[in-house]
């Protein structure tokens, strides 16, 4: 820096990405747009909405590439470091009234119920409201749920030993065992990507389809968005692994990795919740699959 | 640039006698024009972009109300099916009806999200955060710059649903709560998903600029600048990021589930799957009401500091305006349902919201009486930031009374809908954020451009605009005690009136806006050179200890708050 700068802020260069982000975010919620209507629109969407998509995938990338670039440059500051702890810790705060959102809508369902009834072979959800001898439940009737102590415990188990295996990681690297650091994360990762797998597989084996009816809205929805997190956590993790090998992170310096890891015990703790509400409390009493 | 005697400025003070040969580190080293105003990384150049953006939306915004204005001046459909036609829509009622929706909605759109949101958080916000806790920026610049580009896709997100079908014609037209189910199965066609979508966009960008104020304010005081010596202006943008953080995220969840409705096959606000209409509107009022605190909350920041500045006195009771911002906060999240008296609540839920909402009265009212009481024994100075602030607290309070009228459950079940609500928000946002937003702008345009502005052309502007507004929204209580609906782009005659009244006062506003501009343009053109401090002795705050305009890098050498036991004081220590 300049002779002439005497404190420690982080004053930055002009940077092409926000704005090269921000028109690809726009075109890929266009492009999402005109792919709801082909018959108006045609083909035009998948290619605006791709097109915004690499655009999206580019800025992230370099984004954070330049963030490293900047923190392994020794621009990252104490008070810079701050910074970013505060900055992780409002956006989780703010991901967190995201699915306050999605839970509120869950409640409201549970709570307040109208009487619909299932179809399982068509997959179609009927409204008996009004009709003599009908029951309000939330279940849809003859509509069977997935038993919570099956896959969800598994995936339970699943992510609060991801939670020990990323805290093996950073106690590791504060004691500067790199291979320690490096099988935590390794381990992390792919217990990561194993809950995903077995989330895939049980959307495809689920006894009720996408919508038509409260419950499976929100359960699709709450869940859906959940395990778009768990994605993006991994990610996080799989570059913390990759920087780990190209020997960033020092024991006094590696908030790239702590943000990873509050991030993921953020994913965890949502987990934790729809585990509790969603699947157990949720499907209470329902037929389970 | 210029520096005078009573100039303390420690960037500037700093770097003084350098060549301008510096390399980029240098204070006053300004890159090239497409770096500086679209890759920028200044919290002074997004500032200004945010203002620049937010003039133009609101200049689109405002000919919007002069359309629905002018159609509403007498009873019958004037214009809507030529409106309808211009869109590229049928000349048919239906079309020319739905285009009233459409204008409703992108008025209140364009006003709340990129009018008011922009130019208060993004424009003054960002200028002054940094300038008045001594920062020499943002904590995060490239994150501040993303914000505001998002905010400008998402009005173009907007602009795009004006010309793609959103059901009986062009455009959205589901009023900007985007109440189920008529933004649901109500609106066929791409519009509605646009208007979504421009809404997620400027959502991300407020939240993200959210996390970059609350960062900045908690991390880069200058040294011995606490929390409780701040200025109130940065207490208010404090607290209003904070709305916005736990506010958006919520909108985002419920916009995504009409998303997820219209095209996905949910049901969250459709009966048919057991889904409840109501709770969107639990959902979009829970972000909406704290909302409209985070339209005026910077406001009441830019009034305070104006109000102290020309009766040069500190402000009256600061700790108590600070935590009564807090309180109206956090009392602002618990209130959302009084907006919804009529969907249907059980009387024991509108008894509590009825309550809730009337606390609110209560730190507002003690920001009210602190304004008068620091101008009480003062030495006044009508200056124009003066006349608009003494403006907005008279206009201000007319609406907050109508709002503890409204409140009241009961009351509400007459009202709700009626043009006594339009005019009650419209107090409070078209004459409190917006009187607020002409305070904050006259008091700092010498500041951000280094040139004055004419005081008597602010006045003119003043006068005019001030009688305009209450010409188009006093009568407007009327209207609504008579019966007349909201969103209605006919209505019976007996109405004719106070709509023909209400259109005259529209005139008068708009061409009040006239000066507005001249005055910009006479500034920037012709304008005095500011000093530094063009407002005497009441100014204490840091930005008036800098040149005007502020070198591009400011405060390279950090400016010390001594410790005064002095809540005003915030000029640096050293001399």
């Amino acid at each position: 820096m300049a002779g002439n700068v005497n404190h420690d802020y982080h004053i930055l260069e002009p940077d092409i990405w926000p704005l090269v982000g921000s028109i690809s975010a726009l075109s890929f919620t266009s492009g999402m747009v005109l792919n709801f209507y082909p018959d108006l629109f045609g083909s035009t969407g998948s290619i605006v909405m791709y097109l915004g998509l690499a655009g999206l995938i580019a800025t992230f990338f370099m984004w954070f590439k330049n963030i490293v670039v900047e923190a392994e440059r020794g621009d990252h500051t104490p008070v810079v470091q701050l910074h970013m702890r505060y900055g992780m810790i409002l956006f989780i705060a703010s991901e967190v009234m995201f699915f306050v959102g999605w839970f509120w809508s869950f409640f409201d369902f549970a709570l307040f119920p109208t009487a619909l009834e299932y179809d399982p072979s068509a997959d179609t959800t009927t409204s008996l409201f009004g009709e003599e001898g009908s029951i309000a439940q939330f279940i849809p009737a003859n509509m069977e749920v997935l038993d919570p102590f099956s896959l969800p415990l598994l995936n339970t188990l699943i992510l609060l030993c991801s939670g020990t295996t990323v805290t093996w990681a950073h106690h590791a690297l504060i004691h500067g065992d790199r291979e320690g650091l490096k099988q935590g994360l390794w381990a992390t990762v792919a217990l990561g990507i194993l809950f995903s797998f077995i989330q895939a597989y049980e959307y495809s084996v689920a006894p009720f389809g996408f919508g038509g009816n409260t419950y499976s809205s929100a359960f699709y929805m709450a869940t859906g968005f959940h395990g778009f997190h768990v994605l993006i956590g991994t990610i996080f993790l799989a570059v913390c692994l990759f920087r780990a090998y190209k020997g960033h992170f020092t024991p006094r310096q590696h908030f790239g990795f702590e943000a990873a890891a509050w991030y993921w015990h953020f994913v965890d703790v949502v987990w934790l919740f729809l585990f509790i509400v969603v699947y157990i409390w949720g499907g209470w009493g329902a037929e389970y699959h | 640039m210029a520096t005078t005697a009573d100039d303390f400025a420690p960037g500037a003070g700093a770097h003084a006698g350098h060549g301008g040969d510096h390399d980029h580190d240098h204070a006053d080293h300004k890159p090239g024009f497409f770096a500086r105003w679209f890759m920028s990384t200044n919290h002074k150049d997004i500032g200004s972009l945010y203002l620049m953006f937010a003039i133009v939306a609101g200049i689109i915004g405002g000919a919007i109300s002069g359309i629905m204005r002018v159609e509403l001046a007498e009873p019958g459909i004037q214009y809507l099916q030529w409106w309808a036609q211009f869109m590229g829509g049928a000349n048919d009622i239906n079309t020319a009806l739905h285009m009233w929706n459409v204008f409703i909605t992108a008025h209140g759109l364009i006003m709340v999200f990129f009018m008011v949101m922009p130019a208060m958080i993004g424009g003054f916000g960002n200028w002054f955060v940094p300038l008045m806790i001594g920062a020499p920026d943002m904590a995060f610049p490239r994150m501040n710059n993303v914000s505001f580009w998002l905010t400008v896709a998402g009005f173009f997100s907007l602009l795009f649903s004006l010309f793609v079908p959103g059901g009986s014609g062009p455009g959205a037209g589901v009023g900007w709560t985007v109440y189920a189910p008529l933004s649901t199965t109500g609106s066929p066609g791409p519009a509605v998903d646009f208007a979504i979508f421009s809404l997620h966009l400027a959502g991300a960008g407020s939240i993200l600029g959210a996390t970059n104020f609350i960062t900045t304010i908690f991390n880069m005081r200058a040294p011995g600048m606490t929390l409780h010596k701040m200025p109130l202006f940065v207490w208010s943008v404090l607290v209003t990021a904070f709305l916005l953080l736990l506010a958006l995220p919520v909108l985002a969840a419920a916009i995504t589930m009409l998303l997820t409705d219209r095209n996905f096959g949910t049901t969250f606000f459709d009966p048919a799957g057991g889904g409840d209409p109501v709770l969107y509107q639990h959902l979009f009022w829970f972000f909406g009401h704290p909302e409209v605190y985070i339209m005026i909350l910077p406001g009441f920041g830019m009034i305070s500091q104006i109000v102290a500045t020309f009766s040069r006195k500190p402000v009256f009771g600061y700790l108590g305006m600070a935590y009564a911002m807090v309180a109206i906060g956090v009392v602002g999240f618990i209130v959302w349902a009084h907006h919804m008296y009529t969907v249907g609540l059980d009387v024991n839920t509108k008894m509590y919201f009825t309550a809730a909402t009337m606390v609110i009265a209560v730190p507002t009212g003690v920001k009210i009486f602190s304004w008068i009481a620091t101008m009480w024994g003062g030495s006044l100075e009508f200056k124009s930031p003066m006349v608009w602030s003494l403006g907005f607290i008279f206009l201000f309070t007319v609406g907050g009374v109508t709002g503890v009228v409204l409140a009241n459950g009961g009351i509400d079940d007459n009202l709700h809908d009626t043009y006594y609500v339009v005019a009650h928000f419209h107090y409070v946002l078209s004459m409190g954020a917006v009187f607020s937003m002409f305070a904050g702008f006259y008091y700092w345009f010498p500041k951000m451009s280094g040139r004055m502005h004419s005081e008597l052309l602010s006045h003119i502007h003043f006068w005019t605009f001030f009688v305009g507004v209450n010409v188009i929204f006093f009568p407007q209580h009327f209207l609504g005690m008579q019966g007349m609906p909201r969103r209605y782009p006919d209505y019976a005659e007996a109405y004719t009136f106070w709509h023909e009244i209400s259109t005259y006062g529209y005139y008068i506003m708009a061409g009040s806006m006239i000066f507005f501009f001249v005055n910009i343009a006479y500034a920037l053109l012709a304008g005095k050179k500011a000093e530094g401090n063009p407002w005497g002795e009441g100014a204490t705050t840091l930005e008036w200890t800098l040149p005007s305009p502020p070198p591009y890098h400011q405060f390279e050498t950090l400016p010390v708050i001594e410790d005064h036991h002095d809540y005003h004081d915030h000029r640096p220590a050293t001399a």
